[in-house]
């Protein structure tokens, strides 16, 4: 067993009177995605005390338990309405909303969509990895177009759900994809995401050989991890591609950046104002 | 010395005085979605909340939306409410399993209407007393409460906050539309005349502290998100530090912990008034505006010298057994009038095993029940 020294960020926290293992496959992406949230956090310098991390059910719905936050795991799909329901009530919070696509963008998609237009104060992480993995690999709004899985074995119909395009429709503040392989990258969106008001975005790919991959020509964590480096390339350059070359490629970067207030900034702008009228 | 406060009256739906009742309690945030016959809930805190400090109202998408919403800020430490209908019932149930086994006061409120599905929207019903008890998933304890009249609406909520913060739980209060929506002069009690509880907080080093321990009233304290004690807080099965649990033996800990603080406290709980019960022979046994047309039909019988009473039940789930058992150690006859086709005429046949006999009067078409329908049956002996 290796020794735990207690110098890595993550240390200071993990929840330490948690019994270990994690319930993680070995090589699975979701632990990075933990890894970046962790240390964007600790770049920040948030207090834990300042910290509500709200997650949904699924694989990814289980990072909460391991994080010495305040840490609320809800129900499938319903994260984003039990953050509004924290942000409104104590707006001082850092509300971070872990959620899977299945979570995020099926049974919870009413609640994303109106999270965005509301743009509250929540920061949306969208944990995808193409795929219900939790519940043993069936086809999420999220798995692409001809993809195989176990409630599609002859291929997916459906097409795949664009996160970017969806949440920049329904007016998110701050919108922005990254991936586990580009972990530099998708800590500094995280950060940004954190510190911006109103409601943040952030998609971060991640793989699941174990339920994905293996039936998709990616058998090993390795295969995954090769593909997401060809796939993504950054905003700026898919920009400048040619029909041709976007195929199967994956921009990743800040679609959307900006300050409008939050729900909750707007709400107590108006109570003050109603209060001053006459109010008690 | 000061002169007591004379209280206020005023002239208020079913529905306001819910509202008046909630304010009193304390209550400071209501997440909602509208449906009939509740909108009036929703509508009047939506103007009253903003004035007050702190006061949070929201619309959310939906029912689920609300339930989450409402779950959320209680773990946040405000008092929040919720109410609906029918349909918005059964949309709130998941999250109303969530709120139970992780232990978070709220006060639901719904004003009943003809089912199934979207059913008869503006009529009389009492169709949902069953989805009270058992809509979400599981074995689970429930409060549930009701109200026949719109003073009681407000006295009514009031006790459903304090239950919902004394025991960490969901409280259901069940009214129906003639409640809701019946205009009457009540009396808005002055602080100070009634008794407001609010969750006990921790009040350990947040090192020492246990989220889900085992107290002597089974309710462990509950200190709001953010307040320096940090846990885990789910909807799966946990142990007593909150994480999930597969162990059989803290599964059967947690599970008789939430059925022990609610059971074991049935003369807080489960109330109920009595009118000429002590010597009945015939008790009928009613609720919500029902219970109104069953006072007046007693005192009919009494006068035409049959010896009646009426047991009104305040609460509905636990369900009152001792008053009943009282009331069963003379009467013949028990009938339980209600508007739909006898869901808690179960609960009585289910404490009552046979001893006296149980008439039920059911009306299912959207329609009171009169106080000369009750009176008949009551006639019969
Ligand atoms: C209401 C409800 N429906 C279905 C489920 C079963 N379920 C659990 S996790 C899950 C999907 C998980 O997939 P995703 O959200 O993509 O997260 P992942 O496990 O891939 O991280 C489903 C359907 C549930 N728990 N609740
Ligand atoms: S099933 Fe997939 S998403 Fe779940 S832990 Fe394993 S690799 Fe990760």
């Amino acid at each position: 067993m290796s020794e735990i020294t207690g110098n890595e960020i993550i240390h200071q926290y993990l929840r330490h009177n948690k019994k270990f293992p994690h319930v993680l496959c070995a090589g699975c992406g979701h632990g990075i995605v933990l890894g970046t949230l962790i240390r964007s956090i600790h770049t920040l310098g948030i207090p834990k005390d300042d910290v509500v991390i709200v997650a949904g059910i699924g694989c990814s719905g289980r990072l909460a338990v391991y994080v010495d936050f305040n840490t609320v795991h809800t129900t499938h799909g319903r994260a984003l309405t039990f953050a509004t329901g924290i942000k409104m009530a104590s707006p001082r919070l850092n509300v971070i909303c872990i959620m899977g696509d299945g979570d995020a963008l099926s049974i919870g998609g009413n609640h994303l969509i109106h999270a965005a237009r509301r743009n509250i104060g929540v920061t949306a992480l969208i944990l995808n990895n193409n795929i219900y993995g939790m519940t043993g690999g069936q086809s999420s709004p999220a798995t692409p177009e001809g993809a195989t899985t176990m409630t599609n074995p002859y291929g997916q119909l459906d097409a795949s759900f664009d996160t970017v395009a969806l949440a920049r429709g329904a007016g998110a503040n701050y919108v922005a994809r990254g991936t586990v392989f580009h972990v530099k990258r998708l800590e500094g969106i995280m950060e940004e995401a954190i510190s911006r008001p109103g409601f943040s975005v952030v998609e971060a790919i991640t793989p699941c050989h174990t339920q994905y991959g293996r039936k998709n020509r990616y058998k090993t964590p390795v295969d995954m991890y090769k593909w997401l480096k060809k796939a993504a390339v950054p905003i700026e350059r898919f920009e400048e591609m040619t029909e041709e070359q976007r195929r199967d490629r994956l921009p990743i970067g800040v679609f959307v950046a900006e300050d409008r207030p939050g729900f909750e900034e707007r709400y107590l702008a108006l109570q003050a104002q109603m209060r001053a009228k006459g109010g008690k | 010395m000061a002169r007591p406060r004379k209280r206020k009256e005023i002239f208020a739906l079913g529905n306001e005085a819910v509202v008046e009742g909630a304010l009193l309690a304390g209550c400071s945030f209501y997440g909602g979605y509208p449906i009939t016959p509740s909108s009036e809930i929703m509508e009047i805190m939506a103007a009253r909340l903003p004035l007050i400090k702190d006061g949070v109202f929201i619309q959310l998408e939906d029912e689920i939306a609300s339930m989450g919403a409402i779950i959320g800020a209680s773990l946040a430490g405000r008092k929040v409410l919720t109410a609906t209908s029918g349909p918005g019932f059964s949309l709130m149930q998941e999250n109303l399993g969530y709120a139970i086994m992780a232990e978070t006061p709220m006060v639901l409120v719904n004003v009943m209407r003809g089912g199934p599905s979207t059913g008869l929207p503006t009529s009389p019903a009492q169709g949902d007393v069953q989805q009270a008890r058992w809509g979400t998933h599981g074995d689970h304890p429930i409060i549930v409460l009701s109200a026949s009249n719109v003073q009681e609406c407000l006295d009514m909520t009031i006790t459903a906050f304090n239950m919902a913060e004394k025991y960490r739980t969901p409280v259901i209060l069940l009214l129906d539309e003639v409640t809701a929506h019946t205009r009457e002069k009540i009396a808005i009690p002055n602080q100070g005349e009634f008794e407001v509880f609010s969750r006990t907080v921790p009040s350990m080093p947040p090192e020492w502290y246990k989220p889900y321990e085992e107290t002597v009233r089974g309710v462990p304290p509950m200190p709001p998100l953010g307040s320096g004690y940090r846990f885990h807080v789910t909807g799966l099965t946990h142990d007593r530090n909150g994480f999930p649990t597969q162990r059989p033996e803290e599964i059967v800990e947690l599970m008789e912990r939430i059925h022990r603080k609610i059971d074991q406290f049935f003369y807080d709980i489960q109330l109920v008034d009595t009118i000429d019960t002590a010597d009945a022979d015939v008790v009928v046994i009613a609720y919500g505006s029902v219970a109104r047309s069953a006072e007046l039909a007693v005192r009919q019988a009494r006068e035409n010298g049959v010896r009646a009473g009426l047991l009104k039940l305040k609460t509905l789930f636990p369900y009152p057994r001792r008053q009943t058992e009282k009331v069963l150690a003379h009467a013949r006859t028990l009938v339980v009038p209600e508007m739909n086709m006898g869901q808690m005429s179960r609960e009585v046949k289910r404490v009552n095993m046979g001893r006296a006999s149980v008439r039920t009067i059911n009306r299912i078409d959207g329609q009171i029940v009169t106080p000369s329908e009750i009176l008949k049956v009551i006639m019969q002996g």
